[in-house]
């Protein structure tokens, strides 16, 4: 049939062909080795120097690693174990474990509140983080932050009790306004929610022992949940915060746009170190003698800070992504600015933004190990400062750095394959 | 005015009235001494070469651009910078986009609901039986779960304009709706638009398409360099132009 079509021209098909597929040869694991490994003469080589210069980075690492030390009390007994050999004093993990987590002045009988609030920070974040769970789950992230304050500084259970009731006579009052203007319903609601506060907190101290754990000073935080701490609060803050600053700088109200330019520009031209010696050192003077601003929250508003700012800047990029037929499109059916922003822009324009966010909240989490340059024992304070100079353990560098680099990579990896999911949930273009 | 209206054999109730409209761009006078009136019911057809704001000019009606000068009434409803007469007539007047312009992270019936549910506050189940009924009009009603990426350009058009029509509004402007198209995908657009048309729909189309202007219009209006140029009813139009602009713009989209 297709010779004789072949020699004339005109030609009409009269059965269409059906899909078939490919040849065996093109697929299967032995066409991904030969193809991806040893397609020529240089590959092949090239193939066999990383299989020899992996060969020789396990051969030094997996000794060290599986002949390990994990029971004695110090470095001396420990070399007197290994006695010799080439292998880790991991000991020193087991033996500074409490520290390494909790710091060293939390109280010992207490490490089952830092524990306890970070396995429920994973109740909390899963409604957040997968859209697909129950609705009302959300309920609990919105009681998490009062919990685990509880949980983690302890004292009575009225203190955040009251933060929550009065964030509650906010959020009423919000509600109530929201329909008639959406900028005085959020300014009536943050000034209710702090007279409230004000009012409770003369209340408050009376009940000072009533239902109450062992109250901890934010001085006595340390560890890597004092990472933990700085890094979840101040990423869920300045994320609203940063898209807050985002849109503010896209405003058509010149002082509005002028704050937000001023204080991006500002920030992102600021090292965070200085921002946190500022926290730690400068604040002090312009506070009244006597306030006794707490520290974390200090160190809390400026990571805050200097994150939103950059998220703000990712966010912008996203925005500006967006067609500006969205826009018009979202005018034209009549959306007012708030409506448009969060059903049609916001969603899209985050979208867009996930892996520049995810790179600032990775960055920040690692960020907060710079707590340790002003005096402040967080993970890697401990292990520089407690650990390192003790007598005991002075010497075991790559034990404890490796450990130390081990926690964040698991977390930083974590929140990273999770943005990749996320993105992949949230295709809508080919399916 | 009644007159005008018996003339071109529609109501004479005014739809859409502008008077001595101006607008720049900077110092670029894009629009200038705009007076239109379009009577409720009428099919305009607005035709000129590119850059001569004829999309501007619709764009106008529905405040998607401002005008500097002169006064747009839409539907009893002054044009001013007051947001509120804004929103309610963009809430009254539908438009439909070269670009189509769906909300690509919404699935086709979250786009045609979205409006009436946040807007017109209409029951989510409400405002899903008004859309599947528009979505059947312009005859996608099983791509509804489906999201605006998986259709072809002439769904998505149709799409968009059922998504206009569940605001139930009470003017259509058209945006070039077919310029985007491909060949075999203007029709069923254009299919849609006359349907739209014969329910007595009041519509301001921009478009080259000149077969539709003769079947649907009943007036066709050209406008070169910002201003209104000729307008009359198509037969006229096409057959006896009257400024020379008019017969070369003619003739080189009709000579070929």
């Amino acid at each position: 049939m297709s010779d004789t079509h072949a020699a004339s021209v005109p030609y009409v098909r009269d059965t269409m062909l059906p899909q078939n597929a490919p040849p065996s040869t093109a697929q299967g694991p032995v066409k991904w080795v030969r193809e991806s490994l040893f397609s020529s003469i240089p590959y092949t080589i090239l193939t066999l120097a990383a299989l020899y210069v992996i060969y020789l980075i396990l051969s030094g690492f997996l000794p060290w690693l599986l002949g390990g030390v994990w029971t004695t009390s110090n470095i001396r007994e420990c070399r007197e174990v290994l006695d010799g050999a080439q292998a880790g004093c991991f000991s020193v993990l087991t033996e500074r474990w409490n520290q390494l987590l909790f710091g060293i002045a939390y109280p010992q009988d207490g490490y089952w509140r830092p524990t306890a609030a970070f396995v429920l920070l994973f109740v909390a974040v899963a409604p957040v983080l997968f859209g697909n769970l129950p609705r009302w789950l959300i309920l609990f992230t919105v009681l998490y932050p009062f919990i685990a304050f509880w949980l983690i500084w302890g004292g009575s259970l009225f203190v955040p009790l009251s933060a929550l009731l009065a964030a509650l006579i906010g959020y009423v009052i919000y509600s109530r306004i929201v329909k008639k203007s959406f900028a005085g319903a959020f300014f009536a609601g943050l000034l209710a929610g702090g007279v409230a506060w004000v009012v409770f907190s003369f209340i408050t101290p009376q009940l000072s022992g009533v239902l109450a754990l062992e109250p901890v000073a934010s001085r006595n935080m340390g560890g890597f949940m004092l990472n933990m701490i700085l890094g979840v609060i101040c990423v869920s803050l300045s994320l609203p915060l940063g898209i807050l600053l985002a849109l503010g700088r896209q405003s058509s109200l010149p002082i509005i746009k002028l704050i937000c330019v001023v204080f991006i520009e500002f920030i992102r031209g600021v090292p965070l170190i200085t921002l946190l010696f500022v926290a730690n050192v400068v604040l002090a003077y312009f506070l009244p003698p006597g306030t006794n601003f707490d520290l974390i929250l200090r160190v809390i508003i400026m990571i805050t800070m200097f994150a939103s700012a950059y998220i703000a800047e990712v966010i912008r990029g996203g925005l500006a992504a967006l067609p500006r037929g969205q826009y018009e499109a979202a005018d034209s059916l009549g959306l007012d600015y708030a409506q448009a922003m969060r059903l049609i822009i916001l969603p899209q324009a985050l979208k867009i933004s996930i892996p520049g966010i995810v790179n600032v909240a990775v960055g920040l989490f690692k960020d907060t190990t710079l707590v340790s340059i002003i005096s402040m024992f967080d993970l890697v304070g401990m292990i520089r400062g407690p650990i390192l100079a003790s007598t005991d353990w002075n010497g075991v560098y790559w034990e404890l750095w490796g450990f130390a680099a081990l926690l964040f990579f698991v977390v930083c990896y974590g929140i990273s394959q999770y943005s990749q999911w996320l993105e992949r949930q949230l295709q809508t273009d080919h399916h | 005015m009644a007159e005008q209206a018996q003339a071109l054999n529609v109501s004479n109730e005014v739809a859409i009235s502008i008077e001595n409209m101006n607008k720049w761009y900077g110092t670029f006078h894009v629009l200038r001494d705009i007076d239109l009136t379009v009577y409720r019911g009428e099919r305009i057809v607005i035709a000129g070469p590119s850059g001569s704001g004829k999309s501007t000019l619709i764009r106008c009606i529905n405040a998607l651009e401002e005008h500097q000068k002169g006064r747009i009434e839409v539907d009893g409803t002054v044009l001013s910078s007051d947001v509120k007469n804004i929103d309610k007539i963009r809430s009254e007047v539908g438009m439909c986009f070269q670009h189509f312009n769906l909300f690509p992270h919404l699935t086709i019936l979250e786009n045609c609901t979205l409006a009436p549910i946040w807007v017109r506050k209409t029951p989510k189940k409400e405002a899903e039986e008004i859309a599947m009924h528009f979505l059947e009009k312009v005859k996608i009603p099983d791509q509804a779960d489906k999201y605006p990426g998986q259709l072809s350009g002439g769904q998505q058009q149709r799409v968009a304009i059922a998504r206009s029509l569940c605001m139930r509004p009470r003017i259509m402007l058209f945006d070039e709706p077919t310029s985007a198209l491909d060949p075999e995908m203007i029709k069923e657009v254009l299919d849609t638009m006359v349907e739209l048309a014969e329910e007595g729909m009041t519509m301001l189309c921009v478009t080259h398409e000149m077969g539709f202007a003769r079947q649907v219009a009943n007036r066709v209006i050209f406008m070169d360099e910002g201003q209104i140029v000729e307008q009359n009813e198509p037969e006229e139009f096409f057959n006896n132009p009257q400024s020379p602009r008019t017969k070369l713009f003619l003739s080189q989209i009709l000579g070929h």
